[in-house]
């Protein structure tokens, strides 16, 4: 156990630092941005763009320039943003997180629960009408661009029904905070859900009842009819336990991506400015820190997603365990 | 009461010797009687075709000039009156310039305009050229890369395999999204383009995100393929192989290769979903197709300040990508269902 | 003769399919007396695994018909309902698999399986049926059983796998355990233990045991009496002895023709039985082992009743006359003898000259 965790932080340190390293160096061969300029601003004089320069210290070479930012996002944490005047990178990601994890949660909570009624819905009822039914609408889930939905629900939503009772409760697009107003934050939120959730639910109730399937034809499964059990504590404890362990394994990873700022086009669509907002915005503008910052942060809940789905694959399935 | 007891041979009842059949053949006729599969094929080159004409429409049905230039201070006829297609204080706010809806009319701008008074109609077909191109050899790159990659690293195993594996465990730590839009920004900002091999890419080329998207999605083909890899070589008959003295070369073409081959195959039609998508989501970010290039993607986004007076600028383009994707899970799945080796039991009558 | 435990009547078994109608069990009539083992012989796609599944209805198949009867204890199990027809399974009819591999739930410890089927049908605290899990490993032979009870079935061999399969199936003590196969997916040394712990089981509780297996050896091994199926139907069935030393259907004279014999003269070659198994969508006219069978004659066109001949409760399914199938049995089986009463004894049999009596 102790070589597993051991193993597993230098993995993610490792993975990191190439992360940051790569995307250091990218961004650094960018041609025709100076980020003294970007950071003086348009009408500064030379001067004033040298003095910054040196301030940053944009004139040692890169690998101190790289170091030195490592420095100042992890250790002293105060890595400022080159295009948003004298805006702290790390607290902006940390205001931003609450958003994302927000918007993330929520979709998340709904895509469980409807892709497993799906799933076991389309399984137990194989062959009868139900099952193609759900089978195409997981697929229309899966085939409509997520940004284009959010346009399409806006357009409901935002557009010409705003103003009938049906849809005159959604607050404009944003997001607030829970602390601020949980209503609003509530409102604000439900069809940024539904729509992140359409994806997700179309994908997993698919794997689900394929799982479901062919679990339903294993031999332990038949043993457990013969040993006279009741047909629901078959679906149960024994097909749906095993037939989960796939779903489990990819909704961890999912999860751990959408967190880590996957979820940037449906922040965009909706005016969330959560992580995925964040970075948006740090590309379009070439904020090297920001972009920095928010790369590194992904990366790390992509990593620790999949270091949790590991042991947790273990824990839902015996053989994999050390011996 | 017996008639004569005659030793007799056992006759030529027998069943007749089963003839062998190739796993691909069947394959095919199974996909073949697979309905709705088919349809979902045809649906999908229906599309194809009809971008695939892009010029014709827009030559002889809509009479657009050049569909991608603006068009701001052109006219149409609508309803046998001449009409600007850039109208003075049209929709919902009543303010500013407004393009005109859709007219119903295949010949006169049948979807409406949109911000540049361009043929929304036309713009879509030439969209769906480029993102037909770039999903449909994106996906082809991609398997091939990564069919290659996984070949080499699941029979040379070792150090070899650890290698490429953490390599392609890196990309794929990479916030998906995140890597593309990345690269997708670096790459664009070079003016001069960048020189890959043969290709030339520039910012204007469609061959960048092509190659984007393609290399973003190489773990994900790799990892299942290394996987199906690895269980084939340690079969018996590449054993057998060997001990008739088969270089590497032959292995790995002759034997590994076609018995991975049904795995990819089932890809390509999943992968070129995944990465019109993946298109239209950079491009709606404004870093994937650039212009004077149109795509789905670049649609929709040209669309989104429209979205409330002229939907159908948007909803036009979504509905295509909606169409071709589901098309592709469809017949993905049949393939699938097609090269399974577990036969279905289905109900007659 | 006492009431049969089990009873099938006639039993059909079919399967719609995209290329036909699979005929799996086409009539089969068998019966159980309480506490005797009758083995099920036949070779794959015979349909004795269908049968017997079929009296537990554990054939989920959407595209499966049934038609006959299974009388267990004076009711018709097929007309049963699900909660009826599951109060039997596990408690008065039990059943244990072929592969011991894939038969146990790999998620689940197997002292948590042996008591989730004792508390599925009897009123027990977890304690007291954890305790009979305990009980139930030692008693089939699996070593340091009180550890072992929170073990996963990965964790065992094949052949103690086995063994608690075995345990869970007779843990509610039940009337009848059908065992499909058990030995088959096992080592032959493993094999014999198994046997002989069924064989114990079935001594101590007087369980009545069905063995389905294709392997004559098993069932010389194990059961009281034989039926031998072939294409979905029952073509011989009788005791033991009557079916080995004196057997009836042609196609049982081949079964028993091919067995390698190591007690008698080497043969040049194994008799094997020429020709495949009929396909069970298109079975042929008349007796459906007509094709194969080298003493076809003109009768065979008619499908053959599963009657007993000589009046002895040994039924069978061929219409050759008894005194005829003698001889030709004695040649289909016994290829090495000659046409003569007496047997030649072969030169390598013959005793070492150099021996005499004292140094022996």
């Amino acid at each position: 156990m102790l070589t597993f965790v051991v193993r597993r932080t230098l993995w993610t340190v490792l993975v990191l630092f190439v992360i940051s390293v790569l995307v250091f160096f990218i961004f650094f061969k960018t041609p025709g941005v100076d980020p003294a300029r970007a950071i003086a601003g348009r009408n500064a004089s030379p001067q004033i763009v040298a003095e910054i320069r040196a301030q940053f210290g944009l004139d040692r070479p890169l690998p101190i320039q790289y170091l030195l930012m490592m420095k100042s996002l992890f250790i002293t944490r105060n890595l400022v943003s080159y295009s948003n005047q004298g805006v702290l990178v790390v607290p902006e990601i940390g205001a931003a997180a609450p958003a994302t994890l927000s918007l993330v949660f929520g979709a998340a909570v709904i895509w469980v629960i409807v892709a497993i009624a799906m799933g076991i819905a389309a399984a137990k009822f194989r062959g009868r009408l139900l099952d193609p039914l759900l089978m195409i609408l997981a697929l229309i889930g899966i085939s409509a661009p997520v940004f284009w939905v959010g346009q399409v629900a806006n357009l409901i939503s935002q557009g010409g029904l705003h103003n009938t009772p049906l849809f005159s409760w959604v607050p404009a697009l944003g997001y607030t905070s829970l602390g601020q107003s949980p209503v609003l934050w509530f409102k604000g939120l439900i069809i940024p859900w539904i729509t992140l959730s359409i994806l997700y639910i179309g994908f997993y109730a698919r794997v689900l009842r394929a799982n479901i399937l062919e679990i339903q034809n294993e031999d332990y499964v038949r043993t457990a009819r013969a040993k006279g059990l009741r047909e629901g504590r078959v679906l149960l404890r024994h097909t749906l336990r095993n037939s989960m362990i796939t779903f489990v394994s990819l909704f961890g990873l999912d999860f751990g991506a959408l967190v880590g700022g996957g979820a940037i086009l449906t922040e965009v669509v909706f005016n969330i400015h959560g992580v995925g907002f964040l970075t948006y915005e740090a590309l379009t503008s070439l904020d090297l820190p920001t972009i920095i910052a928010t790369v590194v942060f992904g990366a790390f809940f992509i990593v620790l997603a999949n270091t949790v789905v590991d042991v947790g694959y273990a824990w839902l399935d015996p053989r994999v365990r050390p011996a | 009461m017996a008639t004569l007891l005659e030793q007799v041979e056992p006759t030529a009842e027998l069943r007749p010797a089963i003839a062998g059949r190739n796993p691909w053949a069947l394959a095919g006729r199974r996909l073949r009687r697979n309905r709705v599969a088919l349809a979902a094929l045809g649906l999908f080159l229906l599309i194809v075709v009809l971008c695939l004409l892009a010029p014709v429409y827009a030559q002889d049905v809509a009479h657009v000039g050049n569909p991608m230039a603006p068009n701001l201070n052109g006219t149409t006829v609508v309803g046998g009156k001449v009409v600007p297609v850039m109208q003075q204080g049209g929709g919902v706010l009543k303010l500013g310039e407004t393009p005109i809806g859709p007219t119903g009319d295949i010949h006169h701008y049948f979807l409406g305009a949109d911000l540049l008074g361009r043929d929304v109609a036309a713009l879509l077909l030439y969209g769906g050229r480029s993102s037909l191109q770039i999903g449909i050899s994106s996906a082809l790159i991609c398997c091939a890369v990564a069919t290659v990659v996984a070949l080499v690293a699941g029979f040379f195993g070792g150090l070899v395999d650890a290698m490429l594996s953490r390599i392609m465990d890196i990309i794929w730590a990479f916030p998906l999204y995140l890597l593309a839009i990345s690269v997708s920004t670096e790459l664009l900002t070079h003016a001069s383009g960048i020189q890959v091999g043969p290709l030339h890419l520039t910012a204007g080329s469609l061959w960048l995100p092509t190659a984007i998207i393609a290399f973003v999605y190489l773990p994900y083909v790799y990892r299942p393929i290394r996987g199906q890899v690895l269980s084939v070589v340690r079969k018996e008959f590449v054993e057998a192989a060997i001990a008739q003295g088969a270089g590497n070369l032959r292995l790995i073409f002759s034997e590994i290769l076609p018995n991975v081959l049904s795995t990819v195959i089932v890809f390509l039609p999943l992968m070129i979903a995944t990465n019109i998508i993946l298109e239209s989501s950079l491009s709606f970010l404004s870093i994937g197709v650039q212009p004077p290039n149109v795509s789905w993607g670049t649609i929709i986004s040209d669309g989104e300040d429209l979205l409330y007076s002229r939907p159908w600028v948007s909803m036009s383009a979504g509905i295509m990508i909606v169409l071709t994707v589901l098309a592709l899970n469809v017949l993905g799945d049949g393939v699938r269902d097609a090269l399974d080796p577990r036969a279905k039991i289905r109900v007659e009558g | 003769m006492a009431e049969p435990l089990l009873e099938v009547r006639d039993l059909k078994v079919s399967f719609h399919t995209e290329d036909g109608t699979v005929k799996a069990v086409d009539g089969v009539s068998l019966e159980v007396a309480p506490g005797e083992t009758l083995g099920i012989v036949g070779e794959s796609g015979s349909g004795k695994s269908v049968t017997m599944m079929s009296v537990m209805r554990l054939i989920i198949d959407p595209n499966a018909r049934f038609e006959g009867e299974v009388m267990y204890k004076g009711r018709d199990l097929m007309k049963l309902s699900q909660d009826q027809i599951r109060d039997i399974r596990g408690a008065g009819i039990a059943m244990i698999f072929q592969d011991p591999m894939t038969s146990l739930n790999p998620v689940y410890r197997v002292g948590w399986q042996i008591e989730e089927q004792i508390r599925a049908h009897e009123r027990v605290s977890r304690q007291a049926a954890r305790a009979r899990a305990i009980e139930l490993l030692e008693a089939v032979g699996i070593p340091h059983p009180a550890q072992r009870v929170d073990d996963y079935p990965h964790q065992f061999s094949g052949g103690m796998r086995q063994r608690v399969m075995i345990a869970m199936a007779v843990s509610c003590q039940p009337d009848l355990l059908i065992a499909d196969e058990p030995t088959t997916a096992l080592d032959v040394t493993i094999q014999a233990q198994i046997l002989a712990l069924i064989k114990k089981l079935r001594d101590d509780f007087g369980t009545a045991v069905v063995l389905i297996t294709h392997d004559m050896g098993v069932v010389a091994d194990i059961a009281d009496r034989v039926a031998v199926m072939y294409a979905g139907r029952v073509v011989e069935q009788g005791s033991l002895r009557g079916l080995f030393y004196d057997a009836q259907h042609p196609y049982t004279w081949g079964l028993l023709g091919s067995i390698a014999r190591l007690d008698r003269p080497r043969p040049r070659r194994l008799t094997a039985i020429k020709g495949l198994p009929p396909s069970l969508i298109r079975l042929p006219e008349g007796c459906a082992f007509g094709p194969r069978c080298p003493h076809r004659f003109d009768r065979c066109a008619e499908v053959p009743p599963l009657t007993d001949k000589l009046g002895d409760g040994h039924l069978d399914a061929c219409l050759l006359d008894p005194e005829q199938k003698k001889e030709r049995r004695d040649r289909a089986i016994r290829p090495d003898l000659t046409a003569q009463q007496d047997l030649a004894v072969p030169q390598d049999l013959s005793p070492a000259p150099d021996l005499t009596e004292e140094q022996w």
